[in-house]
């Protein structure tokens, strides 16, 4: 018996399993003491509510929701834009944050003064008065219905967002967006022979041409014929404002912007700090081997920069995603804004509501942070 | 019998008498003991409703919402200040009320089915009743519900506004477009702004909230309504005898005006009343006080302190208030309104 109490690994098994047994004990314990303090209280109790009738009207929907769908619907719809607005959001962000943070350590004085002041009043101004700063700023600057701005009589602008045409009959655009699929899984093999290439002989491929040709030129070309093969249903005026055509929101593309430019400050530094953590001598032996600035940049530095960047990266993601229930505040149909505002108080059921949306946003990042790590852990220092 | 036994059955027979004689039993009623271990009534109202509840520019809260807080503080605590407000979003009212943070909600609530029965709470009657209308820009030329054709429309998400108009709008083949806000503020804030054609809520809401506008002249309410919006104050359940109280101070606030007792009038009335039904809601007979477990004067003291039904409406919301409103469908059952109250008997 002694033989075991002195056993360090029977002695860790041990306070683990009784760590995992307490924290099920406290959860069973507060979950059977709010449900029976809710039923006390006359509060209604489980998930039957998620296939009522929702009966909410939400203003931008990508699925095939409508008033008349259950309430599980409607979360959909709310994880939908969520995850819509997030995917955008990073990209964008991403792509500003590199530009801004590259533009940071420029020797030209204008263009880094300017970088770190953007940097600067981002990083020092709450997020919320960004997306309320973006969001009047988007309705006061655009016209009202009547006074739309029309992009060659098809598609109109106003603030009450971009109204843009949609075909009638999909499937011609269903083709299209294959063919653009494909064309992206080609350019990945062209990336990833050429980088093998590279590697084996240090010749070096140009990877932007074709993919100037496989992502730019086959897109437009494949969507252009999809939309002279398809019939269309072009907005019109009609009451108070365009009948017809899909409507971009102004809710979503303040967000967007808001979401942008903030993590774009951030990410900034991100790329900043690590360009600057590689060693100076890298970039004098990539001079010295001959290769031109923007050569050194890419292959030598941003490599090894990369290893830095990629965890503080991980965190600006996953502070999008809960960013992006900063929605909420200007009425963007997002997760918590469809879902914890408008379902929750429909049916008040807030604590069953409030755990899906904690679980959801839980996987959600999860998700993302796997995949970081797993990006990571392949580009981290190989040592031998 | 032992001289023991005998001395037991006298005690009992004197404790029963004793109970008999002395103050009647009561229901315990952990609210109205928390109201006066802690000296105020909790009272949950509008975030900033000008007519309803609204805290003018020295902080102190007015309306027709904050007079019935005043009416309940006056009839439980005899002072109508002994109030503290917890202001409430859309969203925030329920939690609000149903973890004990507040004793009463009176802030403009509809009164619903789903509300009643799967929220844990209970309506204790009218003390506003009107419809949901919609406030347009002059200039749009909509003059009815029905006009609104492709309109953008600015709700507080979890409303019954944001139900109702859905509902009106599909059952009639209308698209319109409704945005959600997590605030009635915010939802206003963006109508003025241009993001949209109309706000709805409640016809004295929309007086209320026009006020707020930039230029409140330019903005057109409509008259059409389309929904049956009883409103009043709200509590949780259980404790029986604290949702009696809520119940009788409202029932008596109406009582006083179908009875002619007015603030100005209500200690004549105690002291000089023939009528038995006033001397009853007075205090002066009766001991109706005493059955909830408060003081005789209770409806005294509200009716004093605050005046009754119609003194509050007119001063919050009718004429003598920048709303305006006309007492309409909220006038007494005597006067071809629908607000009624049950006897003092």
């Amino acid at each position: 018996m002694t033989r075991y109490f002195y056993d360090k690994r029977v002695r860790e098994i041990f306070w683990q399993v009784a760590l995992l047994a307490g924290l099920a004990a406290a959860i069973v314990l507060i979950v059977r003491n709010a449900s029976q303090n809710m039923l006390n209280a006359g509060m209604a109790t489980g998930f039957d509510f998620l296939w009522r009738t929702s009966g909410i009207n939400v203003p931008f929907v990508l699925t095939s929701y409508t008033p008349d769908s259950n309430i599980l619907a409607l979360l959909w719809v709310g994880v939908t834009n969520t995850l819509v607005i997030t995917l955008f959001s990073v990209i964008a962000a991403t792509l500003l944050g590199f530009v801004i943070g590259i533009a940071r350590l420029s020797p030209n004085k204008l263009l880094s003064g300017l970088a770190g002041a953007f940097i600067e009043f981002v990083r020092n101004i709450p997020l919320l008065f960004f997306v309320l700063f973006w969001y009047f700023g988007v309705i006061a600057a655009l016209p009202g219905p009547r006074q739309s701005i029309s992009l060659f009589s098809v598609a109109f602008l106003n603030n009450r967002g971009l109204i843009v045409p949609v075909a009638t009959d999909g499937s011609a655009f269903r083709i299209a967006a294959l063919i653009v699929v494909l064309a992206l899984i080609a350019q990945l093999v062209i990336a990833i022979w050429a980088k093998r290439r590279r590697d084996a002989t240090g010749a070096i491929f140009p990877v932007w041409a074709t993919g100037l040709a496989l992502l730019v030129a086959v897109p437009v070309i494949a969507f252009g014929i999809a939309a002279m093969v398809s019939s269309w249903d072009v907005p019109a005026l009609r009451g108070f404002n365009f009948r017809g055509g899909f409507v971009l929101v102004p809710e979503f593309v303040a967000l967007f912007a808001a979401l942008t430019t903030y993590t774009a400050g951030f990410i900034a530094e991100i790329v900043r700090g690590g360009i600057q953590s590689v060693v100076k001598g890298q970039w004098e032996a990539a001079y010295a081997l001959g290769l031109r600035p923007n050569r050194a940049l890419n292959l030598v530095v941003i490599p090894q920069a990369m290893r830095v960047m990629i965890p503080p990266l991980t965190s600006q993601y996953l502070n999008v995603l809960k960013n992006s229930s900063f929605g909420a505040a200007i009425a963007f149909p997002e997760l918590v804004s469809v879902f914890v505002g408008s379902a929750l108080t429909n049916t008040g059921q807030a604590i069953e509501i409030i755990a899906i949306t904690l679980a959801i946003y839980l996987v959600i990042g999860l998700a993302v942070s796997g995949f970081m790590n797993w990006y990571n852990a392949k580009t981290k220092l190989v040592t031998r | 019998m032992t001289h023991l036994a005998r001395g037991a059955l006298g005690a009992a027979l004197l404790a029963f008498g004793a109970g008999a004689a002395g103050a009647q039993q009561l229901a315990p009623s952990p609210t109205l003991d928390a109201i006066r271990a802690r000296g105020h009534v909790e009272c949950g109202v509008h975030l900033g409703l000008p007519g309803f509840s609204f805290a003018n520019d020295k902080g102190e809260w007015t309306g027709l919402d904050v007079d019935f807080c005043r009416a309940v503080a006056a009839a439980v605590l005899g002072d109508a200040n002994k109030v503290r407000y917890t202001p409430t979003s859309v969203q925030q009212r329920w939690p609000v009320l149903q973890s004990g943070q507040v004793d009463l909600l009176s802030r403009n609530t509809t009164i619903t089915f789903s509300r009643n029965v799967t929220l844990g709470v209970n309506f204790q009657g009218i003390n506003f009743y009107e419809g949901q209308t919609f406030i347009v820009r002059t200039s749009s030329g909509a003059k009815k519900p029905a006009d609104l054709e492709n309109a953008s429309i600015c709700v507080a998400a979890g409303s019954t506004e944001e139900r109702t108009a859905a509902d009106f709008f599909r059952e009639r083949n209308i698209k319109v477009t409704i945005i959600n806000f997590q605030k009635n503020d915010d939802a206003i804030a963006a109508y003025d702004a241009g993001r949209c054609d109309s706000y709805t809520a409640g016809i004295g809401a929309l007086a209320g909230q026009r006020i707020k506008l930039k230029t409140p002249g330019e903005h057109f309410i409509m008259t059409e309504t389309i929904s049956n919006d009883p409103q009043g104050p709200v509590t949780r359940w259980g404790d029986e005898r604290w949702q009696a109280v809520v119940r009788w101070v409202l029932n008596g606030m109406i009582a006083a005006e179908y009875l002619g007792v007015t603030s100005k009038n209500v200690d004549d009335m105690r002291a000089n009343s023939k009528s038995a039904e006033i001397r009853r809601l007075l205090g002066a007979d009766g001991g109706f006080g005493a059955m909830l477990g408060l003081s005789n004067d209770w409806m005294f003291n509200a009716i004093k302190q605050v005046g009754n039904y119609g003194e509050s409406y007119e001063r919050t919301v009718g004429k003598g208030s920048p709303l305006g409103l006309e007492r309409g469908q909220n006038q007494l059952w005597t006067r071809g309104g629908i607000l009624f109250t049950s006897p003092f008997q």
